[in-house]
């Protein structure tokens, strides 16, 4: 079975006035039909920005995508025109936003927002729309929604309106579902309740979720595959199970070992990564965890490690040292 | 919980919910507080009755009906404005010129607000070299002098355009000169406002999710981003219908407006030129209209500035 999205050796760069930020370096990785797909990695590891530039809705300039392809249903979104974007984007794959505070339009009705992809891409007249809306509103579970319809973002709450964006992202039934953090701006009742929303829609409509986050705990719940990012490459790759029983790569094991748990000691104190991640503006040459790894040898300073397979259900690390032995592979 | 007389409240979810204030509803509710800017309403509704109410009770034919033996006569009980120096009725002319000047105030703005928005909403928009070229135009057009272009467009195009008739009345081409080359002179600040809304406002997370559901430039430019600068755009097109009446005002003063017989209240002033002391009821009155129409829109812009403007939080 072919990927619903494959992303093969993806590059994003910015060319900023301080120099040229390599935010993607080289990123490949698939999503399958139905399949979850988790993100992870800290602030500025270049999650978004490859989500972006598969969707191309990096601003051009100061972006480029250097090179690499995103084939969706064997087709690269990365040569198709705008216009062809256009007809793609909400309809075929559907993006929702970290801040739901800022990402609908504040003197539009939420009514307007969500029908107007139901205009352009599916062809509606406003009657049939607005049922949709309605429709659409009751499934994120908005209650009494059709007299919300001619309500402002501002007469919603914070949960509110992430469940409207929901609603405006499935309102045509995409493959795939990408959320940019969509609980991070959430406190942590909402955000159980937004993950929640989005497990029971996607087993109901059966699309591919790629879910970006840096909440670990989050990741556990609802992925069924997750990639760890830093500084723009992928440096591992696992069935979630996998990931957490087994972290094969430093960088995931240390941010494992960096999270609170209930079940340990309260006196012990949190352990933290070291050092900073690397600036991304200048071209990276070796492993770019290199300077915070305690794990690193000689040849992670120049040769970056490229992913590889380490064991059989299709775990994959970048990394030249096996942390269980600490000996070079 | 059981009321005295035992039944039990029944609310359903309509009653319980107050009913949403609209951005609308905001924005009338802080402007109704504007003392000023009610006031100009109300001046600027009545300014209207009179000019167009007016002509149902004189006709344009008597307001350009010259008798010269009648000339110059001060008010009196048949001629309430008095009389100018051909005779004609200074109240009749004020009437049809009263129509003419909100005519070319109203429209000249239309044009301005257009051309404004367009140049603006492109500049800031797409950014780049289209940016670069649309505003080293609008800085072009900014460093002419007004009055220089007024007099060359005016002087240059004057006469090209035929006369055209209007809900019944036939204005000559000079009206729509003039509204043509008061839009097309003082569009610039209105562009440049607009630019600046633009670019922030396409920064915004809710543009980057209008394009994430496949929405198309143009939408988002007019649909999406548009809305959201309506506030500065509303009050710079109030204070600019101000602006394109003493535009024309000052233009017909110099002769090159609005050509005689179609009576505007600046062609008055020009006509009274040389009476200002010897007839000052020649001026007085469709001076004073002038200062009545700007002085009750400048406070109505004003009203609405402070009416639309989001960060306003005042209920």
């Amino acid at each position: 079975m072919t990927a619903l999205l494959d992303v093969k050796n993806l590059k994003t760069r910015f060319h900023t006035p301080e120099g040229t930020v390599y935010a993607v370096n080289g990123i490949s990785f698939h999503v399958d039909e139905g399949e979850t797909l988790a993100v992870v990695g800290e602030s500025g590891c270049g999650k978004s920005v490859s989500m972006l530039s598969v969707l191309q809705l990096i601003l051009v300039p100061p972006g480029e995508i250097a090179g690499g392809a995103a084939l969706y249903r064997d087709k690269d979104l990365l040569k198709k025109s705008e216009s062809e974007m256009e007809a793609i984007r909400g309809q075929e794959i559907a993006m929702i936003f970290q801040d739901p505070m800022t990402s609908l339009n504040p003197v539009l009705t939420i009514g307007r927002q969500i029908s107007e992809s139901l205009h352009f891409h599916m062809g509606m007249n406003q009657k049939a729309a607005n049922a949709r809306t309605v429709e659409l509103l009751d499934m994120v579970g908005i209650p009494d929604p059709s007299h919300r319809l001619g309500d402002y973002p501002h007469q919603f709450s914070g949960g509110m309106r992430q469940r409207v964006m929901i609603a405006m992202a499935l309102s045509c039934n995409p493959s795939l579902l990408i959320a940019d953090e969509p609980t991070t701006a959430l406190d942590v009742t909402i955000q159980a309740q937004i993950v929640e929303l989005v497990t029971r829609i996607r087993q109901q409509v059966g699309m591919a979720v790629i879910w970006i986050t840096h909440d670990l705990g989050v990741v556990a719940g609802i992925a069924d595959r997750v990639i760890v990012m830093y500084a723009g490459f992928i440096v591992e790759e696992a069935s979630v199970n996998s990931l957490y029983e087994n972290p094969r790569h430093p960088y995931t094991s240390a941010l494992l070992g960096a999270l609170p748990r209930v079940d340990r000691r309260r006196d012990r104190r949190l352990k933290s990564i070291p050092g900073a991640p690397p600036s991304l503006l200048a071209e990276p040459h070796g492993c770019p965890f290199t300077t915070r790894c305690e794990f690193a040898i000689e040849r992670c300073k120049t040769e970056n490690p490229p992913l590889t397979s380490v064991e059989q259900n299709n775990h994959n690390i970048a990394c030249w040292v096996d942390i269980k032995s600490g000996a070079p592979r | 919980m059981k009321s005295e007389s035992g039944h039990i409240a029944v609310l359903t979810p309509d009653d319980l919910e107050t009913p949403p204030i609209s951005l609308r509803e905001l924005a009338w509710r802080r402007f109704q507080r504007h003392k000023l800017a009610l006031f100009g309403a109300v001046v600027l509704i009545m300014l209207f009755f009179y000019s167009f109410g007016g002509a149902f009770f004189v006709s344009e034919d008597y307001a350009n009906f010259n008798d010269t033996t009648i000339s110059l006569n001060s008010p009196s009980q048949q001629h309430p404005f008095g009389t100018d120096a051909i005779g004609r009725d200074i109240l009749a002319r004020t009437i049809y010129g009263g129509q003419i000047s909100l005519l070319i105030g109203m429209t000249a703005v239309i044009v301005e607000t257009i051309l404004g928005i367009l140049v603006g909403a492109a500049a800031g928009y797409y950014g780049g070299v289209v940016d670069n070229i649309l505003m080293r135009i609008t800085e072009a057009m900014l460093n002419i002098p007004e009055i220089f272009l007024l007099i060359v467009m005016a002087k240059f195009f004057g006469g090209k355009i035929p006369d055209i008739s209007f809900f019944g009345r036939i204005l000559s081409g000079s009206v729509v000169l003039i509204v043509l080359i008061i839009g097309g002179t003082a569009w610039m600040y209105l562009a440049r406002i607009v630019r600046a809304e633009f670019l922030s406002l396409k920064e915004r997370d809710f543009v980057l999710a209008a394009r994430a559901t496949g929405t198309r430039n143009s939408e988002i430019i007019f649909m999406h981003i548009l809305p959201n600068c309506l506030a500065p755009i509303i009050v710079t097109a109030t204070l600019g219908v101000a602006n394109a009446i003493l535009t024309e005002a000052y233009i017909s003063f110099l002769g090159l407006g609005v050509q005689p017989p179609t009576a505007t209240w600046g062609n008055m002033l020009d006509s009274a030129n040389n009476y200002l002391e010897s007839a000052p009821w020649l001026w007085i009155f469709p001076a004073l209209l002038i200062l009545l129409t700007v002085l009750s829109i400048n406070f109505l812009g004003d009203g609405l500035r402070d009416a639309l403007d989001p960060r306003s939080r005042a209920v």
